[in-house]
């Protein structure tokens, strides 16, 4: 076997080893999803999506844990977004770099990093006691909020910066000020970075069972919630009800729920895929 | 008569050089007036100080006088922090090397300076638009495409529509730094035709390419060299009869 053989098995072996790890990290994915597809598909029905829950949850619906998880996902943009957004665009195009912006993007990557149970912990100090806001939507939408918002912070930062410098000078020097530039150039082409950095946070938030633990969830509360300072049932913590203080459920209803939740965190994950995807498509410089 | 006049001007990049000394030089009025000199001599520093670009470079500090001469009879201190650098810019508009053209359509780009500085009538929109495209010879090339996005263009013809862009604000004086660089001959000659067109209304002021791309446009010349101004002069004097050694060595291609 001459050298340039040889070099040609071994690069062979090199892609080939590279192809069987890189199906190892898609297998447990597709494992996960595929179960919970097979054990929860049974559960779904009109009356499961629709319905109230009933005889101790062990049968009937999950629709109040459904609203209230979109509701959940809403509040969190409504509070989360605009000042995530806002801060991007100032620590993009107006800070200078100095002490004071240092110190804040120290805090943005440590908010990142603080464990989502002492997230909880600090909403129920904050919103449901100090502010006295109750167990409800309200407390919970503005915790997952601060959760939330390193995560758009740093991905609109992001998508922002991505933005040609070459753009701003020559808007500026066509007599734009720096505001009219951001919104006329900056904004619109950084637009579908920040939407998928908002929905990638928005998605985790929607999951998260700590944060809302102490902040809205209600046990058991077989009505919809009609004001932002009602408690209510969330997804996440009813499927860790269901799975873990109920004796006697049916399995299936479980997977019935995991596989609701899973659907609307995969959806919102399709949502910012297209979004990014047909973005690249349209761009052109 | 004089549209910008620069005295004493010097300039000194945070890094601490000096890259502009003493600089004292009148801009004519309606007339090419081209900055040719070898690499690092400044000539884009300078350019760059006359609608104020500096301001978003890393400059340490300015100091002279440099004056605009506006038709309405105004004179504009230009390096005077008062100043309104946004009608600054409005007044003098600026080419780059590389055509930029901004993420929007054809149309967008042409109007994006009007736009933003108020004017919302689409008739004379439209009339910018095909004013300055006719006056930048691109017209009959996009007329039928107008809305689709600019960045579809060819590199020559992102170029003319850079000019058109500069153009349909209507400024008094066009700065252009190395416009045809990145330009192959065919459509270095349009942009050149196009100046020389243009030159009747406006006061354009060039950092060429080429020694050879400044003898044919030039109606005023200056040479800098290491940031300073070797020497000045109309017409192609400075081409055919320079008075400084360096000057002739360097249109002579002896070095730079
Ligand atoms: N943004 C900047 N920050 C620091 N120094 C700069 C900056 N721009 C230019 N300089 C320095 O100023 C000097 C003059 O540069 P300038 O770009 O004005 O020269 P030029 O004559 O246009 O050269 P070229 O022919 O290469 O374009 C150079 O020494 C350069 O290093
Ligand atoms: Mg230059």
């Amino acid at each position: 076997m001459n050298t340039s053989q040889q070099r040609n098995l071994i690069q062979k072996a090199g892609f080939g080893m590279l192809s069987v790890v890189a199906l190892l990290t898609v297998l447990p994915i597709v494992l996960v999803v595929g179960y919970i597809f097979y054990q929860g598909l049974p559960a779904i029905s009109f009356e499961f999506l629709t319905g109230l829950p009933r005889e101790g949850m062990r049968a009937g619906g999950i629709l109040p844990a459904i609203v209230g998880t979109i509701y959940l996902t809403i509040g969190t943009a409504i509070f989360s977004v605009p000042l995530g957004v806002a801060a991007a665009i100032y620590l993009s195009e107006y800070a200078q770099d100095n002490l004071l912006t240092r110190l804040i993007r120290l805090a943005i990557i440590n908010l990142a990093g603080i464990p989502s149970v002492v997230y909880g912990l600090f909403g129920l100090g904050l919103f449901v006691l100090f502010l006295n806001f109750g167990t409800s939507l309200l407390a919970g939408s503005l915790t997952l909020s601060i959760m939330t918002l390193p995560v758009i912070i740093s991905t609109a930062e992001e998508a922002l910066r991505a933005v040609p410098q070459s753009f701003r000078v020559v808007s500026i020097s066509l007599g734009a000020t720096r505001w009219q530039t951001i919104r006329r150039i900056v904004l619109p082409e950084s637009l579908p970075g920040i939407i998928t950095g908002v929905i990638l946070g928005l998605e985790r938030a929607a999951g998260e069972t700590a944060p809302i633990l102490f902040t809205v969830a209600a046990f058991f509360l077989p009505r919809l919630p009609d004001s932002p300072f009602d408690a209510s049932m969330a997804l996440p913590y009813h499927l860790f009800v269901i799975s873990t203080q109920v004796p006697g459920m049916p399995l299936k209803l479980q997977y019935g729920t995991a596989l609701v939740l899973l659907c609307f965190v995969l959806g919102m994950n399709l949502l910012a895929t297209t979004i990014r995807s047909r973005a690249r498509a349209k761009r052109q410089w | 008569m004089v549209k910008i006049s620069i005295e004493h001007f010097h300039l000194t990049y945070s890094d601490g050089a000096e890259s502009l000394r003493d600089i004292t030089i009148d801009i004519p009025a309606r007339a090419i007036s081209v900055f040719l000199g070898p690499a690092g001599g400044g000539k884009s520093s300078l350019l760059r100080a006359l609608n104020r670009l500096n301001d978003l470079a890393d400059v340490r500090s300015v100091s002279g006088q440099i004056r605009l001469f506006g038709d309405n009879g105004q004179t504009i201190d230009i390096l005077d922090p008062q100043t309104d650098v946004v009608a600054l810019r409005r007044l003098v508009s600026m080419v780059f090397a590389r055509p930029v053209t901004l993420p929007l359509s054809i149309r967008g780009n042409l109007t994006y300076g009007l736009e933003v500085a108020g004017m919302r009538q689409n008739n004379l929109l439209g009339e910018a638009v095909e004013r300055s495209l006719q006056q930048a010879a691109l017209w009959e090339e996009v007329k039928d495409r107008l809305d689709e996005p600019a960045a579809a263009l060819s590199g020559g013809q992102q170029q003319r529509l850079c000019l058109a862009r500069s153009l349909a604000m209507q400024p008094e004086v066009i700065l252009l730094d190395e416009p045809t660089s990145g330009l192959d001959p065919i459509s270095t000659s349009k942009v050149e035709a196009s100046l020389q067109e243009i030159k009747n209304n406006y006061t354009i002021v060039l950092v060429p390419h080429s020694v050879q791309q400044a003898a044919r446009v030039a109606d005023h010349a200056a040479f800098f060299l290491q940031g300073e101004l070797i020497e000045a002069a109309p017409g192609p004097n400075l081409f055919i009869n320079p008075t400084d050694k360096r000057t002739q060595d360097y249109v002579e291609g002896r070095f730079g």
